[in-house]
C-alpha cells in the first residue's frame, strides 16, 4: 500500500523539469535579498540557465514516456511538444525583459522568479492527465501572470491591467471548476482517460450533463485563450501589462490552455464532438473576424497585437473544430510559430516603447527602418509571418490550419478565416509602411542601440519562425505522430 | 539539382549577397548586382540549349511537396524576358535611386527569385509560395521608393493580390485533397485518364478562385484599378518590372493552370471574360487617351494590351494562344520600354505631366527616335514585335467571332490615337524654357538599358520563326488537354498546327 506513494526514479525523472524549475525558482526568491541593486540581472541568467537544463530535462523525460504518480501526469509527445514551447517562451521572455526592467528601475528577482513559477504551472497543465491537475497548474500559472501583469506596481495601466485580469480570469476559472464538477458527476472520477472510457462504455452516456460540462470548461478555457465571446479583457490587459510580460501572456498562458483544451475536447468530449462543435465554430469565425476588423482601427502596437491575438486564437480554434488528428497537429504547429512571432513582435516593441512605455504607438516606429535596419529587418520577418507569407512559420501554420479545416468539410470557414487573413494583412502591413516608408519619428531618432539580451530575444525567434517556414518537416512529423497518439 | 534549379536560386543568392555587401558604398553595390544579373541572365540563356532535366527535390515530404522546377516553351522566354530586365532595372536605377540603395537591390534580386520561380514551379505548392514570396518585394519597392502617393498605392496592390489569392490557396488545398498530390504533371495526368474528375460546380468554382486570382494579377477589368496607381508611384524599375513581368505572372497562371486543369469551366466562363476582355481592351484604350499623366497613359494601355492577350486565350485556338503568349513578351518589352523612356524624362524635368513637356525632340533627338520607335512598335505596326502578336490574337478571335475580332480592333486604332498624341505633345512642337534647360539626350547607361529591347523589337517583328516554334510545341498539349473532359464537341485540336504552319 505505501509502496505506491513512494513514486519511482521514472517517475521522477517524467516530472523533473518541473521540479527543476520549482527549485530554480525558490532559490531565486531565497538570492533576491542577498544580492545588490546592481547585480539583479545575475538573477535573470539564473532562471535563463534553469529553464535550459528544464528544456534539456524534458528531452530526457521524453525519452521515458509514460504515466507517472498514479497517472496524474503523463508524459506524451504532446507533453513534450508543449513544454518545449513553454520553456522557450520564458527564455525569450527573459531575454526581453533586462533592458526593460533595467529601464523601469524595477529589475528585482521576484519577476524572475514569478516568470519560472508561471511556467511551472503551464508545464503543469500541459502535462496533466486528470482534471484537479490541470486546474492546479492553471492556478498556478495564472496567480504569477496576474502578478507579473501589475508588476510594475506604481504604474496606473499595470494596476488596471492585473486587476482586470485577476477578476476575469477569477471568474472564467470558476467556470472551468464547475464544468470539472458535473464530470465528476457525470462519471465519478477525474483521470481523464477513466472519463473517456466511463462515456464510451456506458450504454446511456448522460450527454445534456455531458453538452453542459462541455460548454461551462469551453467558456473558462475559452477565456484562458481569448476566443470570441470572452475576448474582452485582452485589450486592456495586454495594452496595461509590461510589454515583456505581455509577450509572455500572448505566448505561454495561451499555448497551455490551448494545450488543455485538446487534450480535454479531443479525448473526453470527443463522444458528444457534434454538440460543441458548432459552438466552436462560432467561436472561431467571431474571433477571427471580431479581432481582425478591431485591430484595424488601433493606433496603440500592444492593443493591435492583442487584437491580432485573438484573431489567431480563431485560427487556432478552426484547426479544434475539425475535430482530427490533423487538426490537433495543425493547432499545435500554429501555437508553436504563433508563439515566436509573437514573441519577437513584442521584444521590437519593449525595445522602442521608452520609459513608462510612452512610446507604443505605430507611428513611433516611423523610421525605424532607416535608423536600425536590422530590427526593422526582423520585425518585417515577424509581420510577414504574422500576416501569413509564405517561407515563414505563420504562412505554414495557416496552411496547415486550413488543409485540416477542409479535410473535415468546413469549406466556409476555411474561405472565411482566409478571407480574414487578407483583411489582416492591412493593419500589419501598416506596421511595415510606418517603418519604412515615412520619416523618422522622435523616438526612432534617438533609439539606443540594442543590447546583447534583446537581440537574442529577436534573433531566436525570426530564425524560429523562418526554420518553420522552409523546413517545417520535423516539427511537423512530431505533431503528427504526438496528434496520432493523443487520439487513441 | 539541375541546370535549372541553380538559375533559379541564383538569384535568392544574390539577395544574400548583397545583404552582406557594406551598406555606406552604394557604388560597389550597383556594380556587384548589374554584373551578378548580368551572369544570371547569361545563365539563363544557356536554358534555350535542349532540353532542360527537371529539378525535383523533396521539399516536406510529410505532404508530399516537392521542390518542382520544370521550363518549357512557354515558361522559357518568360523567364528569358525577367532575366533580361532585372539587369535593366539596375540600369535605370542607377542614379535614381539614391536612398537605402543596399535593401533595393537586394529587393530587386528577391523579385526576380520570385517572379521565375512562379514561371518554373511544377508544384501547386511550391508555385503558390513563390507567388507570394514575389508579392513582398515589389510592394517595398513600390511603397519605399515611390512617388507621392506611394503607401496607398503599395498598400493597395498588396491587398488585391492577397485577398484574391488566399481562394486561390483554398483551391489549391481542394484540389490536393481530392487527389492527393501537389505535383501538377501528376494531377494533370490525372485529369487526362479521369481518375480525377471534378463536378461540373466544383470544377466551376475551383475555375473561378484560380481565375480571379490571376486576373487580379492580369489585371482583367474590372479588377484593374490597382494598376494604374501602383504604375504610377513606382520607382521606374518598379514600373518596369511591374508591367514586364509581375503582370505576366496572371497571364501565365491562366494558361499554364486554369485551362488543363479546369478546361469544362474554362469553356464555359470563356464569353464572359471574354467580354470583359474586351470591354479591357477598348475602356483602358479610352482613358489612355484622356490622361494628363504619361505613367498612368501607359498603364491604362497595359490594361489594353493585357485584354489582347486574355482575348487570344480565350479564344480557344491554336493562333489566339499563341498570339496571347507571343503578346505577353511583346508588351514586356515594349512596355517596359515605354516606361523607361518616360522614366528617363521623369529624371530631366521631374515631371510627369504631359503638358510640362513639349518639343524634346530638338534637344534630345535620340530620345525621341528610339520613343518613336517604341511607340510604333506598341501600336502594332508591322515588322516590329506587337503587330505579329496582335495579329494571331485577332486571327483566333476571329475565328470564332468575327464580332470580338471587330471590337477588339478598336482597341488597335484607339492604340495608335493615344501613343502617336503622347508622342506628338511631348516630342514636337515649340520647346518650353523648361525643357530646354534640364532635358539632355540618351546617355550611355540609358542607352545600354534600351538598346537591348528596340533589338528585340524589331528581331521579335521580323523573324518570330525563333520563337513560336518552342511556344506552340507548349501551348497545343494545352489546348488539347482543354478538350479533355469538356462536355460540348470541340473542333479537333490536331488541324490547329497545320493552321499555324499555314500562317508562317
Amino acid at each position: 500500500m505505501l509502496d505506491s506513494f513512494i513514486p519511482s526514479w521514472a517517475e521522477l525523472l517524467r516530472f523533473m523539469p518541473e521540479i527543476i524549475l520549482s527549485l530554480v525558482g525558490s532559490l531565486l526568491v531565497m538570492l533576491e535579498p542577498v544580492t545588490g541593486p546592481k547585480s539583479k540581472s545575475m538573477l535573470g541568467h539564473v532562471a535563463i540557465a534553469g529553464l535550459i537544463v528544464a528544456l534539456g530535462a524534458t528531452f530526457v523525460a521524453h525519452a521515458n514516456p509514460g504515466a507517472a504518480f498514479s497517472s496524474m501526469i503523463v508524459v506524451d509527445g504532446f507533453a513534450t511538444f508543449f513544454r518545449v514551447i513553454v520553456f522557450t517562451v520564458g527564455i525569450l521572455t527573459i531575454f526581453s525583459s533586462y533592458q526593460y526592467l533595467d529601464r523601469e528601475g524595477s529589475n528585482r528577482g521576484e519577476y524572475y522568479a514569478l516568470i519560472l513559477f508561471s511556467v511551472v504551472g503551464q508545464s503543469v497543465m500541459v502535462v496533466a492527465n486528470e482534471l484537479i491537475m490541470i486546474f492546479i497548474g492553471l492556478e498556478i500559472s495564472s496567480i504569477a501572470t496576474y502578478v507579473l501583469a501589475g508588476f510594475l506596481r506604481d504604474d496606473k495601466r499595470n494596476n488596471e491591467s492585473a486587476i482586470k485580469y485577476f477578476l476575469l480570469g477569477s471568474f472564467a476559472t470558476g467556470f472551468l471548476l464547475y464544468g470539472i464538477a458535473l464530470i465528476y458527476g457525470a462519471t465519478g472520477t477525474t483521470d481523464l482517460g477513466e472519463v473517456r472510457q466511463a462515456v464510451l462504455q456506458s450504454a446511456e452516456p448522460p450527454v445534456l450533463l455531458l453538452s453542459v460540462a462541455a460548454g461551462l470548461m469551453f467558456i473558462g478555457l475559452g477565456f484562458k485563450v481569448s476566443g470570441a465571446p470572452f475576448q474582452m479583457w485582452t485589450p486592456d490587459v495586454y495594452q496595461g501589462a509590461p510589454t515583456p510580460v505581455t509577450a509572455f501572456m500572448s505566448a505561454g498562458p495561451k499555448a497551455a490552455a490551448f494545450a488543455i483544451f485538446l487534450r480535454i475536447f479531443v479525448t473526453v468530449f470527443e463522444s458528444v464532438g457534434d454538440r460543441w462543435e458548432p459552438l466552436i465554430w462560432a467561436s472561431a469565425l467571431a474571433s477571427m473576424t471580431i479581432g481582425n476588423f478591431a485591430a484595424l482601427q488601433q493606433k496603440n502596437f500592444k492593443r493591435l497585437l492583442a487584437y491580432s491575438s485573438i484573431a489567431h486564437a480563431g485560427y487556432v480554434l478552426v484547426a479544434l473544430t475539425a475535430r482530427s488528428e490533423i487538426g490537433t497537429a495543425s493547432a499545435m504547429f500554429y501555437l508553436a510559430a504563433y508563439a515566436l512571432m509573437n514573441m519577437g513582435a513584442f521584444a521590437v516593441i519593449a525595445h522602442v516603447a521608452g520609459k513608462g512605455e510612452t512610446t507604443v504607438d505605430v507611428s513611433d516606429f516611423a523610421g525605424l527602418g532607416a535608423k536600425q535596419p536590422v530590427t526593422a529587418a526582423l520585425l518585417t520577418i515577424f509581420m510577414l509571418s504574422l500576416i501569413g507569407v509564405p517561407l515563414t512559420g505563420g504562412f505554414f501554420g495557416k496552411f496547415y490550419i486550413f488543409k485540416a479545416a477542409l479535410e473535415s468539410k468546413l469549406l466556409w470557414l476555411a474561405i472565411l478565416g482566409l478571407l480574414n487573413s487578407a483583411v489582416a494583412a492591412y493593419y500589419y502591413l501598416r506596421v511595415l509602411v510606418v517603418m519604412y516608408m515615412e520619416e523618422p519619428s522622435a523616438r526612432t531618432e534617438n533609439l539606443e542601440p540594442m543590447p546583447m539580451s534583446l537581440q537574442a530575444a529577436l534573433w531566436l525567434p525570426a530564425a524560429g519562425v523562418l526554420f518553420l517556414g522552409i523546413f517545417p518537416s520535423a516539427v511537423l512529423e512530431f505533431a503528427s505522430a504526438s496528434a496520432r497518439l493523443l487520439g487513441q | 539539382m539541375s541546370f535549372l534549379g541553380w538559375i533559379t536560386l541564383a538569384p535568392l543568392f544574390g539577395f544574400f549577397l548583397i545583404l552582406f555587401l557594406p551598406r555606406n558604398n552604394p557604388a560597389l553595390i550597383r556594380q556587384v548586382t548589374l554584373l551578378l544579373s548580368l551572369v544570371i541572365f547569361a545563365g539563363s540563356l544557356g536554358l534555350l540549349s535542349g532540353t532542360q532535366p527537371d529539378t525535383n527535390v523533396p521539399w516536406i515530404p510529410d505532404f508530399n511537396i516537392n521542390f518542382h522546377l520544370s521550363i518549357d516553351g512557354l515558361s522559357i522566354w518568360l523567364v528569358l524576358l525577367s532575366t533580361l530586365l532585372t539587369p535593366i532595372a539596375v540600369l535605370i536605377s542607377w542614379k535614381y535611386i539614391d536612398h537605402r540603395v543596399k535593401e533595393y537591390h537586394a529587393l530587386l534580386f528577391l523579385l526576380e527569385f520570385g517572379v521565375i520561380g512562379v514561371f518554373v514551379a511544377m508544384d501547386l505548392f511550391l508555385f503558390y509560395v513563390f507567388w507570394e514570396v514575389s508579392l513582398v518585394p515589389m510592394y517595398l519597392l513600390v511603397g519605399i521608393w515611390g512617388h507621392e502617393r506611394r503607401i496607398y498605392a503599395a498598400v493597395k496592390f498588396f491587398l488585391y493580390t492577397m485577398a484574391a489569392s488566399v481562394l486561390m490557396l483554398v483551391a489549391i488545398v481542394y484540389v490536393y485533397l481530392q487527389a492527393g498530390t501537389f505535383s501538377y504533371p501528376e494531377i494533370l495526368r490525372m485529369i487526362g485518364s479521369s481518375q480525377l474528375v471534378f463536378s461540373p460546380t466544383a470544377q466551376f468554382w475551383l475555375f473561378l478562385a484560380f481565375f480571379v486570382a490571376f486576373a487580379v494579377k492580369v489585371p482583367l477589368f474590372p479588377l484593374h484599378t490597382w494598376l494604374p496607381d501602383a504604375h504610377v508611384e513606382a520607382p521606374t524599375a518598379g514600373s518596369v518590372m511591374l508591367a514586364s513581368v509581375m503582370l505576366k505572372l496572371g497571364t501565365y497562371g491562366i494558361v499554364r493552370f486554369c485551362l488543363p486543369m479546369f478546361p469544362g469551366a474554362a469553356r464555359e466562363c470563356a464569353d464572359w471574360i471574354v467580354a470583359l476582355a474586351i470591354i479591357g481592351i477598348i475602356y483602358g484604350a479610352l482613358v489612355a487617351l484622356v490622361q494628363p499623366n504619361m505613367k498612368k497613359l501607359v498603364a491604362y494601355s497595359s490594361v489594353s494590351h493585357l485584354g489582347f492577350v486574355v482575348l487570344g486565350i480565350f479564344s480557344f485556338t491554336q493562333y489566339g494562344m499563341d498570339g496571347a503568349v507571343y503578346q505577353m513578351l511583346n508588351h514586356g518589352i515594349s512596355t517596359g520600354a515605354l516606361f523607361i523612356l518616360v522614366g528617363c524624362l521623369y529624371e530631366r524635368r521631374h515631371s510627369l505631366e504631359i503638358k510640362d513637356y513639349g518639343g524634346v525632340g530638338t534637344v534630345a533627338p535620340w530620345l525621341s527616335i528610339v520613343f518613336v520607335v517604341t511607340t510604333l512598335a506598341s501600336v502594332g505596326l508591322p515588322t516590329l514585335n506587337n503587330f505579329v502578336g496582335e495579329f494571331m490574337v485577332l486571327v483566333g478571335a476571329a475565328k470564332v467571332s468575327l464580332t470580338w475580332a471587330a471590337l477588339a480592333s478598336l482597341g488597335v486604332i484607339l492604340s495608335v490615337c493615344y501613343m502617336l498624341w503622347l508622342y506628338q505633345r511631348t516630342f514636337t512642337g515649340e520647346t518650353p524654357e523648361e525643357v530646354r534647360k534640364h532635358v539632355y539626350d540618351l546617355t550611355p547607361r540609358e542607352w545600354a538599358a534600351l538598346l537591348p529591347l528596340v533589338i528585340l523589337m524589331v528581331w521579335m517583328g521580323i523573324s518570330a520563326q525563333t520563337f513560336l516554334p518552342r511556344i506552340t510545341a507548349s501551348t497545343s498539349p494545352i489546348l488539347k488537354q482543354t478538350t479533355v473532359n469538356v462536355p460540348f464537341q470541340v473542333q479537333d485540336a490536331t488541324p490547329a498546327s497545320q493552321e499555324v504552319a499555314d500562317a508562317r
